[in-house]
């Protein structure tokens, strides 16, 4: 019974993903070229635009170069392969293969997240130990949680005059709130028996913080890790874009500008798989440092 | 001198309506003596816990101070120990980890097998052999204030503090754990104070009862004497000829007195009326 259970939700996965795709196949399809009701001279002009070009038994067929509305799975698939052959290629300045793209995202990500999240953490401690402090400090944070990250951009750039660097302040902007937030939380709503517990047993000011509030207020602070990693990988992408950073946001609008819109599907589906990815090792990680009641 | 002097204690809440203050109780005073175990009855609200508390100095009294072995107490430390009633177990530690991390504050300079052994002798005295691994939430109410009794008995504090420590296990293993508890404590005679809302759980274990009348401005009225001869069980204390005697002077105090005691403090005139606690004894 539970081996059905837990079998089941993948066959309905799988179910979904087939109902999806043969979907998008169907309605991105298009009619084979029929030049009926056309005359002659319509259908030179649209031979000399290149929609449509003549098959070698004198017919016309679309122009397969020139692809009109949202490509269907089976060129996206095609996309895929060739981009993925080509990962490891550095094609010219801006033509890294992807898996350059997805290393610069993940490592601008990451540096921006880690430096935000110690500096949330080491903050929100401080805030959330000393009530008056949060209180006093409380109204900035209340302004500045929510500005999104990308209205900081211009000021950004212009302070620091180094996309890369704006582009790690972006995330940095992005995933500092939310720990600082749920950090001076957790801490403050800490139960006062533990804390009781510690001060009767004269733990210093050092080991109360790291055998007592940290790991006591762990399960709090790695919520607000959890909602700052998805602000940051939202953020990442726009920042990219923005500033022409390379990268898979980036990648999705180059895709764009060379109206490759298989490419942009393509840019879409790395950027879902590489949050995916990060969010599933960042769970593990969660997973040690929670604990339960 | 008494052990313990909980010497003129006094204490005061903001009011809910913003001005003026709540007495919760005033010039509380009680001598406990080394070794003695001494128990608090009186209704929820009736500050008894905030007693506790400031006897342990996890809050502080308004006025009045707590003199323990000819010193004044202020503060939190290691010669106070609290069982919780919720236990205050933590829950990221482990049963072995959350006892040797009291051993190793009271001990400071003892070796990694010193602690270890000294944690593993607690362990077996509950009874919780084989569950040192475990976390808090894999165990029940009983053994987790087990590992609360024991973590609170193995530093070996001057004076035990029990903050109704078994309101939140079920009756029968309640019976069980107190049994124990007199061992624990027949074989170490620390000075045990102690509040609970039971009155067979306090018969049991105590030597005096303190009946408190409600809150606010709640007083001692009376101090019981249990003069059954130790050492006790469950069994053989309701066989003493006085228990009943006991119970149900504790519970018609309960039931008819304890509200009787809300005029306290000022006097018509305002002079303060001093009372004594009455002294029973059976």
């Amino acid at each position: 019974m539970n081996g059905r259970a837990k079998r089941s939700p993948w066959f309905i996965t799988a179910f979904l993903l087939i109902i999806f795709l043969v979907g998008w196949h169907v309605a991105t399809l298009r009619p084979a070229f029929n030049p009926q009701g056309k005359t002659e001279e319509e259908l030179l002009l649209l031979e000399f635009n290149g929609d449509i070009v003549a098959t070698d038994d004198g017919n016309y067929m679309w122009n397969p170069e020139k692809i009109k509305g949202v490509p269907g799975p089976l060129s996206v698939l095609d996309k895929v392969v060739t981009e993925l052959g080509e990962a490891f290629e550095k094609k010219g300045t801006n033509d890294h293969g992807i898996a350059y793209l997805v290393y610069y995202t993940v490592s601008r990500f990451a540096v921006g997240f880690l430096a935000a999240s110690v500096v949330a953490i080491v903050l929100g401690i401080f805030l959330g130990l000393n009530r008056m402090l949060f209180q006093a400090v409380n109204p900035f944070i209340q302004i500045l949680k929510p500005i999104s990250p990308l209205a900081w951009m211009p000021l950004l750039l212009y302070t620091v005059k180094d996309p890369t660097m704006t582009s790690v302040l972006v995330v940095f902007m992005a995933s500092i709130w939310p720990t600082l937030a749920t950090t001076a939380f957790g801490v403050n709503s800490l139960k006062k028996e533990y804390l009781h517990v510690a001060s009767i047993l004269q733990l210093s000011w050092f080991k109360r913080l790291y055998k007592v509030i940290l790991p006591g207020a762990a399960p709090t602070i790695v919520n607000g890790l959890r909602i700052s990693f998805g602000s940051a990988l939202v953020a990442v992408v726009p920042a990219e874009m923005l500033l022409g950073e390379l990268g898979v946001g980036y990648l999705s609008w180059i895709e764009w500008n060379n109206l490759d819109i298989s490419g942009v599907i393509f840019a879409i589906l790395v950027v879902g798989t590489v949050g995916m990815i990060l969010d599933s090792g960042f769970n593990k990680l969660a997973g040690l440092v929670t604990y339960q009641e | 001198m008494a052990y313990l002097i909980i010497d003129h204690v006094s204490k005061f809440f903001p009011g809910h309506e913003g001005d003026g203050t709540v007495c919760i109780f005033k010039d509380v005073t009680l001598k406990i003596d080394q070794g003695e175990f001494v128990t608090v009855i009186g209704h929820s609200g009736c500050g008894k816990s905030t007693w506790l508390n400031i006897s342990a100095g996890l809050e502080t009294p308004s006025e009045g101070g707590i003199i323990l072995n000819g010193r004044e107490a202020s503060g939190p430390g290691l010669d106070r120990m609290v069982v919780f009633q919720n236990f205050a177990l933590m829950p990221w530690l482990s049963v072995f980890e959350n006892i040797a991390i009291a051993v190793r504050s009271a001990y400071p300079d003892w070796t990694k097998d010193q602690v270890a052994a000294h944690v593993k002798k607690y362990i077996e005295l509950v009874g919780l052999q084989g569950a040192e691994r475990k976390r808090p939430v894999a165990l029940s109410g009983g053994m987790k204030q087990r590992v609360g009794l024991a973590r609170a008995f193995s530093i070996e504090p001057k004076v035990l503090l029990l903050d109704e420590p078994f309101a939140q296990i079920d009756a029968l293993t309640r019976g069980t754990i107190q049994e124990e508890l007199i061992q624990m404590w027949n074989a170490t005679r620390n000075t045990v104070f102690m509040v609970t809302h039971d009155v067979d759980e306090a018969i049991l274990l105590s030597d005096r009862i303190m009946l408190m009348t409600n809150g606010p401005s709640s007083r001692i009225a009376e101090i019981v004497d249990v003069n059954i001869p130790r050492p006790r069980s469950r069994e053989t204390v309701i066989e003493d000829r006085n228990y009943y005697k006991v119970r149900n002077h504790i519970i018609h105090f309960l039931v008819r007195h304890a509200k009787h005691g809300e005029t306290g403090g000022e006097g018509e005139l305002g002079q303060t009326i001093k009372y004594e606690p009455l002294q029973v004894t059976f």
